[in-house]
């Protein structure tokens, strides 16, 4: 029995009945990364140790017969932007390089209390800004169905870990798609939680308004256990919902017969790969079997939402990012004589061009005598946003449509080219603007290349977009083949 | 010439709520460096910010006694600026939506009271403080960042040095009723910026604003802002044009030093802050807080001058501050005539204080302690002056009233018999004294009392003394 190519809900259910141990589970996993990271460099830190001995604490705790979490005993790869006491997190920065956070994100104590084993920690784009995990300040992640291709950003470490069967669940988190997009290229599923649904605190700030940590997996079931581990309410971030918990894994058993599903003709754009729409347009088809009722709909509000986005996002991350000053913690300069320069220096060397590029723009856009213009109009142009999808969902559960517009492309293409890296979000930043839940499930090939399939559902609307997409898993009628099943081919 | 100064102040007041503005951490004052502290107020990366409510509530309080309107939705904003002090890189603050606008404080003056008003009031997390290292280096110590603060910003309404020492005197007297502050200046719980320009009054020619920082007493307020006042007349007495600057004060050499010259105003890209969400105040917390404020000065006063029939002047200075209006109340307990206690601590108490610069908190003594004395007075069982001595003591040395008229033997000599022998001694050595008073000298009996009060060393009844020189002259 291969346990890394277990889907995490199985995993859990050998665990608990005792049929493998955690230990074995976790063992399996490492030496699975031992064998092919040098290839995927899906993770910045390891921390073996750590998860061999929470292993075995899981192990004796099913032994004795005590009681044991919903993530007992199973992997879990954590995107290095969330706070791991002890344990480097370094947001893909040099920045951070050497940071050892002295507490635990409230994702993390809630994983730990679920009995969730934490196995390292993933790649991504420097602080979360970037779409191909390329601005990491470490390694560049690549995909593990064509190693030549990015694995897509900023949480491309975590969906290439899972894709690789290096870990059955992963956290990434969200901005601007960063679960999701990521996932799309990858060939996994990546929710993109409703705003306040997952509490922030611990989660290094990118854009406060819009950031979401997300869970990763092999198929929705893994989705919605993870998930179920991770939201509540937490006094300990303002923005974060009191809200009855919500037993995920039970909502996939219903059916959607009836649901009713809107298409945006605004992601179906001439900018939308034809091959991709191919793909999108076949998952309709067997939603439609399945007795979801469809209709094109209209958000005419999209044209505006990546300049929104990257507006808003930009205005907070600049005031975020405020903090890496050399003064307390992280990276300092050598080169100063003065606090002028100490601060210069220290942020001229520790960032990298994009981050230094949104911290420009981010300063801009909240000056005096611009911020009217560019923030606040960009806040105005939120709210309209957020209208079109309040609008939508008075009439539809649902929204469908491509994730990404594009299928993952190579390595350096468009790393020296902001914009067209930038439009690579074009159809997720939508959803962060209006806090919306979605999520992208893997819906075929197109050249060997996965394709993603956005399942967009209003607020708090979780169950309603893990039930379809569930019941679409399960009836695709498409062989997904993780990558690590064809290792020969790919030399792995 | 005629000349206007123009004064406007900023005050920053740290609350005296238990923990930070945004975290648990206590907001005691001391404790070892750094030990006050959290991912929160250290500003570690993905510590978030949760307001205190308490905060809030003191703010509304300060708004409330200062008759300012309160914000039913406000939120908090982010001010960006670096300084090492400032462990996020922006401090979280009020940009244009204050928790309170407008209302003012009264200021009495020779031609009755003036309104000075105030603009705003607001509420934001103080910094952490640098602290300068043996060798040179600078060190930080991060237990104040976090601790909540309301900013003061009042109209450019005051006109001299005096007023401004009036408004703040009045300012610090209501935020201590209040309960909110303990408004200590030497604490850093109480700061005052100041911005100052003269202005001639025929042509209208102004100076430009000099901004004052580093002001650490009420006196160093009223001394930095007269030698501002001078510096300003004579560059508008010399025709020349001033810079928009900062200067602080320096304590030393008593004068103003340039710390920076303004060049336009700083940009601090405000915007409103994301981790936190809108404050709404609704109306019923409002009033449960105006029902629940302790007693203002005004109100204390008016109660003072009906409950104690003491005129207006008396409750006024007595209720200065609470803790002179508590001292007050808690010593006429002790005593049958309320207009004396106010006379004593008006006079002799307060002429004390002032001489050492101490406040009503540090006495060595007890306000019981000072009702004994002047019940001691009030019953002849000591004079009026030998009163005085004995509350000298009482400032040196904390004793009671009783322990030191005891240990000293100041116990008036109110026995006839003891005191007739002295009396008689006197008229003795002082024939001639008799004689004038025979022939209408009535200051010659004044003489007499003063000579047995003398031989006495003070204890003698002075009526009982009169009297017995009487008797004698009269057998004569």
């Amino acid at each position: 029995m291969d346990l890394i190519n277990l889907s995490a809900t199985e995993l859990r259910r050998k665990i608990l009945n005792g049929e493998i141990s955690s230990k074995e589970v976790v063992e399996s996993y490492l030496d699975r990364i031992e064998k092919i990271e040098d290839n995927i460099e899906a993770f910045i830190t390891l921390d073996r140790e750590e998860a061999l001995k929470a292993a075995e604490e899981v192990d004796r705790k099913i032994e004795n017969g005590d009681k044991v979490g919903v993530l007992a005993g199973i992997p879990i790869a954590i995107k290095d932007n969330i706070s791991t006491s002890g344990l480097k997190t370094t947001c893909g920065s040099k920045m951070l390089e050497n940071y050892i956070p002295p507490y635990d994100a409230t994702v993390i104590e809630n994983i730990k209390k679920e009995d969730g084993i934490i196995i390292g920690k993933t790649n991504m784009d420097e602080f979360a800004m970037g779409s191909s995990t390329e601005t990491s300040y470490f390694k560049t992640t690549k995909n593990p169905y064509d190693l030549n291709k990015v694995s897509g950003g900023s949480s491309g470490g975590s969906a290439a870990a899972i894709a690789a069967c290096e870990v059955p669940l992963a956290l990434g988190s969200e901005t601007g798609g960063s679960v999701r997009q990521p996932a799309s290229f990858c060939g996994v599923v990546g929710l993109k939680p409703t705003y306040g649904l997952v509490s922030r605190y611990g989660v290094v700030s990118y854009a406060s308004s819009l950031d979401q940590v997300g869970p990763l997996a092999k198929d929705v079931e893994g989705i919605a256990l993870l998930l179920n581990a991770i939201t509540g309410y937490d006094e300990k971030d303002s923005t974060s919902i009191k809200k009855d918990k919500v037993d995920y894994l039970k909502a996939l058993d219903e059916d959607i017969k009836g649901m009713k599903i809107g298409l945006p003709k605004e992601y179906f754009s001439e900018n939308v790969d034809e091959k991709v729409k191919g793909k999108i347009l076949e998952a309709v088809e067997v939603l439609k079997g399945l007795g979801a009722e469809v209709e094109e709909i209209s958000l005419p509000y999209t044209e505006y939402a990546l300049a929104c986005y990257y507006i808003v996002a930009n205005g907070e991350a600049s005031s975020n990012l405020s903090r890496f000053d050399g003064v307390n913690f992280g990276y300092r300069t050598d080169d100063y004589s003065n606090l002028e320069e100490l601060y210069t220096n220290t942020r001229s060397e520790g960032f990298g061009e994009e981050v230094k590029r949104r911290i420009m723009v981010g300063t801009y856009v909240l000056s005096s005598g611009y911020y009217d213009e560019y923030y606040k109009k960009a806040q105005q142009v939120r709210t309209l946003i957020k209208n079109d999808f309040k609008k939508t969902f008075e009439k539809y559960d649902i929204i469908l449509a491509p994730t990404s517009p594009i299928l993952p492309f190579n390595i350096g293409d468009k790393i020296e080219d902001p914009l067209s890296m930038y439009m690579s979000d074009v159809l997720t930043v939508s959803v962060n603007l209006a806090g919306v839940c979605a999520l992208s499930v893997p819906c075929g090939y197109v050249e060997g290349l996965p394709v993603g399939l956005q399942i967009i559902g209003d607020s708090f609307e979780e169950e309603k977009i893990l039930k379809l997409a569930y019941n679409y898993e399960q009836n695709r009628g498409i062989d997904i083949e993780m990558p690590s099943l064809r290792s020969e081919e790919n030399g792995l | 010439m005629a000349y206007k100064t123009i004064i406007g102040l900023e005050i920053h007041s740290e609350l005296m709520t238990n923990s930070k503005i945004f975290c648990n951490c206590t907001t005691e004052f001391g404790g070892d460096i750094n030990t006050h502290c959290c991912p929160v107020c250290l500003g570690l990366p993905g510590a978030l910010p949760v307001i205190n409510k308490k905060v809030v509530e003191y703010g509304i309080r300060a708004g409330i006694a200062f008759h300012s309107d309160i914000a039913r939705e406000t939120k908090m904003d982010r001010k960006n600026y670096f300084y090492p002090d400032l462990v996020k890189g922006y401090q979280i603050s009020q940009d244009n939506i204050p928790l309170c606008s407008g209302g003012f404080i009264e200021v009495e003056k020779e031609d009755g009271p003036k309104e000075i008003r105030i603009r705003r009031i607001h509420i934001e997390e103080d910094t952490g403080k640098s602290v300068h290292s043996e060798d040179g280096g600078s060190l930080l110590d991060y237990n104040r960042s976090g601790v909540p603060l309301i900013e003061i910003v009042t109209e450019p309404d005051m006109n001299s040095p005096e007023e401004v020492k009036e408004f703040l005197e009045k300012l610090k007297a209501t935020l201590e009723y209040i309960e909110v502050s303990d408004v200590k200046m030497e604490e850093g719980s109480l700061r005052c910026d100041v911005n100052i320009n003269v202005v001639e009054e025929e042509t209208g020619v102004k100076t430009s604003i000099t901004e004052l920082k580093n002001l650490n007493s009420f006196k160093a307020v009223v001394k930095a802002l007269e030698y501002e006042e001078k510096r300003h007349i004579e560059l508008l007495k010399e025709g020349k044009e001033n810079l928009k600057e900062t200067r602080r004060w320096d304590e030393v050499n008593n004068e103003t030093i340039v710390m920076r010259v303004k060049e336009g105003a700083a940009d601090y890209r405000y915007f409103p802050e994301p981790d936190l969400v809108k404050i709404e105040i609704e109306e019923e917390w409002i009033e449960s807080i105006r029902k629940n404020l302790p007693e203002l000065p005004h109100d204390k006063k008016e109660r003072f001058m009906k409950e104690y029939d003491i005129p207006e002047y008396d409750a006024g200075v007595l209720t200065q501050s609470k803790y002179l209006a508590a001292f007050y109340e808690e010593t006429v307990k002790y005593s049958d005539d309320p207009k004396q206690v106010s006379n004593w601590i008006m006079g002799d108490v307060l002429r004390r204080i002032n001489d050492e610069e101490i406040e009503i908190k540090d006495l060595k003594f007890t306000s019981k302690d000072l009702g004994e004395l002047l019940k001691l007075i009030e019953d002849g069982k000591i004079s009026n002056n030998i009163g005085k001595k004995v509350l000298r003591d009482m400032f040196d040395t904390g004793k009671s009233p009783s322990t030191i008229v005891k240990e000293k033997g100041l116990i008036q000599i109110s026995d006839e018999g003891a005191l007739k022998e002295i009396v008689e001694k006197v008229i003795k050595n002082n024939e001639q004294s008799i004689m004038d008073y025979k022939n209408g000298k009535n200051r010659a009996l004044g003489f007499l009392v003063g000579q047995v009060m003398k031989e006495t060393r003070g204890k003698a009844n002075p009526q009982l003394a009169n009297k017995l020189i009487l008797e004698i002259i009269d057998e004569k």
